[in-house]
This record gives C-alpha cells, structure tokens and sequence, in this order.
C-alpha cells in the first residue's frame, strides 16, 4: 500500500508535467484546429534557457544566497522567453498558411520542430547539460510517503499553473475572446476581436506552461538534452487527444493518468520500466480506435479553448 | 424621408461596389445610401446578394471593386474587427451566438472593445429592459437558448457595442409572427428612441418596407430599384414580385 502511494505520488508528478504541456496542444487546436508539432520544442526550449539563467545566476554568486528567488526568476524569464519563441514561430510558420490547407500548416509545424531542434543543437551541443542540484535535497515525509522537495516544487507549481490558466480562460474578458475566438472567428471579429491577435496570446500561453515544465524536468532529472522535447510532446500530445482534443480538463486529465499509467505500469509490470514509453502510445492508440473524440470531447465542450 | 436628409452627408455611402463570393461576382456595381437616423432595407430573393452586400461592407468579404465610405472616411480594405469602435456594427445571418459562452459573456464580447464600465452596466440594464428573457437566462449558455431567444440575444450583442450604425441580417428567419413582431417592434425603438441608423436585410419584403424609410431592391447582385419605402410598397412590380400578389 505505500508502495502504491508513493508510486501514486510519482505519477501525479510526471502527470502534471504532461498536462502543463498538453495543454499547450489543446489550446492551439481549440484555436486553429492545428496539432501544433513544433509545440514539445518550446519545453525543450523552456528546459535550456532555464540551466543558462540558472547556471548565470550561480556564477554570480545568488544561487548560493537565494536560491529560490532565483528559481523564480529563471522560471518567469524563461517562461517569457518561450512565449516570444513561440509569437515568432507562430508568426512566420503559421500565420502566412492561415487560409491553406491544414496538411501545409502541419507539415510547417514538423519543419519547424526540425528547425527549433537543430537550431538549439548547434547552440548548445548534442551533450546533456547538467541542472544545479540545489533544489533536489531535502524531503518530507507524511506518514507513509515521502515527498521530495523537487516533487512539492513540480506538483504546487502545476496546480498553480493549472489554477492560473483556468481562471484566466473562464474568468477575464481575454480569456472569453480565445473561446470566443475558437467558436467562430468571423463573429468575433465582428465584435471587434482581432483574432490574430487572440491566436498569438494562444500560442504565447500554451509556450510558457511547456517552458515551466521543461524546467521542472530539467531540475527532477538534473540535465536536459536538445531533444529532450521530442517523446514527452508526443505524450503530451497523447494526453490531450486522450482528453478530447480542444478541451482544457481534458488535456489536464489525460496529462494525469497518461503520467499515472506510465509510473504504475513500470512499478507493477515486470521488465515495465524498460518499455514504459509504450503505454503513452498504447492509450493513444486505444483511444483513436475506441473514442476518437476523447474522454471530454464532443459533448462536453464547456472547457474548449 | 430622403428629402429630409438630403443635405447631410451619408453616414454609409457604396460606390459601384464588386464583390466576389468564392468563385461567383456576387456583387455587381452596387451603389446605395445611408443618411443617419434613417432605417434602410435591402429587399431581394434569395441569392441576390443581400447578405453579401452586408458582410463586404464589414470587410468579411472583400469587395474587388468601387468604394465604401462611412462616417465620412473610406473603409474599403479596413479589417473587419477594426469597424466596431467605430460604431458599425452587425447582426450576422443565423444569429452566430457564441454557443458554449453563457448570456451574459455573449453580452460582454458585444462590448468587447469598451472600455467604460459604468457605461457597459448601464447598457446592459437596457437590453435586458428590452429583453426580459435574456435577464432570466442570464447564465444560461447561448447554444441552450431557442431561435428567438437567439435572435433577441444577436440583437442585444450588437446592441452592447453601442452601434451608430447597425447592420441587420434576415432578424426575423425562422422565427413565430408573434416573436418577428416583437423583433421588429425593437428595431424601431432603437431608430426612433436612440437615433441609430439601420440597416435591414429581409426576406419578409412587406414588413421591412413597412419599418423603412427608404428600400432597395437587389436582383442577382444589381440594384435593380431604390425608392422611398412607401412608394415601393404600393409598386405594382415589386408586389407581384417581392409581396406575393
């Protein structure tokens, strides 16, 4: 039984980070019905500006006095730094393709993915490159679970994140024009929304949840890798078509059990751990065949962005 | 009526206006004018270009050729979420009601581009004044309400952008006789009560030309008749053709 838990434990955590980035996914498509495949790319992105503000920061001496001020720091910069990424990308890949076919956008995406991968190759080297290891100590137990530091980082800010972004959605006036926006763009242009604009705060938003996960990656497994966007964005990916794509709970369910399933399948399965890639694909698989709308799709639309 | 105005300045004027809807010219060297304070109509059969003469003045559509001006600037071109705040406003054909946005947000994207929030609560008290139904279904998501119920809440959207001139399209398709009067009841308040200047589109020729000062008859994309809309409803012609008889 605490086995279970803790594994539990595991999975909520990996799961959040899969929700932070399927949501970024979900929110484009609900937008442009566009899979945004260059998406996993802006959490790679996120993982490395991340280690270059941090490792700046410890040469300057303030990661040894504050280390969490900088973690703040280095997590809003490069959160800022994702969603201008992804302004630009979105501005040269995709709006130019706004009235073609959607295979021409999709095949843009994929050579943009190429192109934002190779290009932080050629920055930064096919090597990993280690986090700073200030925030892996430390841990707190609760009766028969223990919670590292590192997971009450990842789990406080995803539901933060998760909190922030609802409430921006469902609450402020931006929030109803993306959905707006989403149901019929030449309505809402006719109450004065421009919807290009309203798409690039899309894209904006989506980038800086997968910027925060590529960091909170980053800092759980010590180092990141230029493609390290790649497998966790089809997961992600999965986890919002294993939602219903579109839909916002559905991307923040489907990244919580495609974690969930991962974890528990490499705890329980024997040999599981060596082939726990495969669940992600599996469930994907299973659900296009099954229910190609997703456990929220169709008819329940309230949450579509 | 026309004479009335004569000598003020349109507040919308269409110059020869083209316009292609894919591959078909929809509309074929449409001039028309609109004087403020005036309810204008636009009577023709289905396909005649109506609802294009409408979305090309919003920029939805692109006319290919001649000129639009409102308000005294050219805004042939002018994207169509840029034409709002400046008070042209439209009630689109079907409503279009953001179906899983609740009554009241459907209201809010009306005064999206607004500012003043005293202003927008008292706009808001007003349309619901209007439209008592829509105050009880306040909450309630758009996509749940019925046709007319739909058709008051277009209506009320517009209504919120505080439109100087407002662009109606088809207010009473598919509603009762009861609840199109109702609708049109409210059209003529907002002329009369508020000054707006309106433009109708109307499949129902008799009821459009009994609201309206002044009418035009589009036949495959041409104007083929303007008049005053008295003179046009006592049209022999246009009563065989457009009334039925």
């Amino acid at each position: 039984m605490d086995y279970f838990l803790q594994q539990f434990l595991n999975g909520l955590t990996l799961g959040g980070v899969y929700a932070l980035v399927a949501l970024g996914y979900t929110m484009v498509y609900g937008i442009i019905q566009l899979i945004n495949f260059a998406h996993g790319e802006f959490f790679a992105a996120g993982g490395y500006m991340g280690v270059i503000l941090l490792s700046f920061l410890a040469s300057q001496g303030y990661m040894q006095t504050h280390p969490w001020l900088c973690l703040g720091v280095a997590l809003f910069l490069s959160m800022g730094y994702c969603a201008l990424l992804a302004m630009a990308v979105e501005k040269v890949a995709y709006k130019p393709l706004r009235n073609s076919t959607r295979l021409s956008v999709l095949l843009s995406a994929l050579g943009m993915s190429i192109f934002l991968q190779n290009g932080l190759m050629l920055t930064q080297g096919v090597y990993d490159k280690a986090y700073p290891t200030e925030f892996t100590q430390g841990s707190i137990t609760l009766g028969p679970v223990t919670i590292s530091l590192m997971q009450g980082l990842i789990l406080g800010l995803t539901v933060t994140l998760l909190l922030t972004l609802n409430f921006v959605v469902f609450k402020t006036k931006l929030g109803k024009a993306m959905r707006a926006t989403s149901m019929d763009k030449t309505m809402s242009a006719l109450t004065g929304i421009d919807a290009n604009r309203i798409i690039s705060i899309t894209f904006a938003i989506g980038a800086a949840l997968a910027a925060a996960a590529g960091i909170l990656v980053g800092l759980y497994y010590g180092s990141v890798r230029y493609d390290m966007g790649f497998v966790p964005g089809i997961k992600a990916f999965s986890a919002a078509v294993l939602g219903g794509i579109g839909n916002l709970y559905g991307a923040m369910l489907g990244g919580f059990l495609i974690g969930m399933v991962e974890i528990l399948a490499a705890a329980y399965i024997p040999h599981g751990g060596q082939y726990k890639d495969v669940f992600a694909f599996i469930i994907l698989i299973a659900v296009l065949y099954f229910r190609p709308t997703g456990i929220m799709g169709e008819n329940v639309n309230d949450a579509r962005v | 009526m026309t004479h009335a105005h004569a000598h003020r300045p349109p507040l919308l004027e269409l110059k020869e206006v083209d316009a292609c809807y894919g591959r078909i010219q929809a509309l074929k060297g449409v001039s028309l004018k609109i004087f403020p304070g005036e309810i204008v109509t636009i009577i023709g059969a289905n396909g005649a270009g109506k609802s294009t003469t409408l979305m090309t003045i919003c920029g939805v559509v692109k006319a290919s050729a001649g000129s639009i001006v409102y308000d005294g600037s050219p805004i042939r071109g002018v994207p169509p979420h840029a034409l709002p705040k400046r008070g042209l406003i439209q009630v689109p054909e079907g409503r279009r009601i953001f179906p899983r946005l609740t009554v009241m947000e459907n209201l809010e994207m009306g005064a999206y581009l607004r500012r003043d929030a005293a202003g927008i609560r008292d706009d808001q008290e007003m349309v619901f004044e209007l439209f008592p139904k829509l105050k009880e279904r306040a909450h309630q998501h758009g996509g749940t309400l019925s046709g007319g119920e739909q058709q008051m809440l277009a209506i009320a959207r517009a209504l919120m952008g505080r439109p100087t001139l407002l662009l109606l399209d088809e207010p009473s398709l598919g509603l009762s006789p009861l609840f199109a009067k109702h609708i049109f009841q409210i059209i003529r308040t907002v002329n009369a009560e508020r000054g707006m200047t309106i433009l109708l589109v109307e499949q129902n020729a008799n009821i459009a030309l009994q609201m309206a000062h002044r009418g035009y008859v589009l036949e495959t994309g041409r104007v083929v008749l303007e008049d005053d809309a008295r003179a046009l409803l006592h049209n022999p012609e246009i009563r065989k053709a457009y009334l039925g008889e």
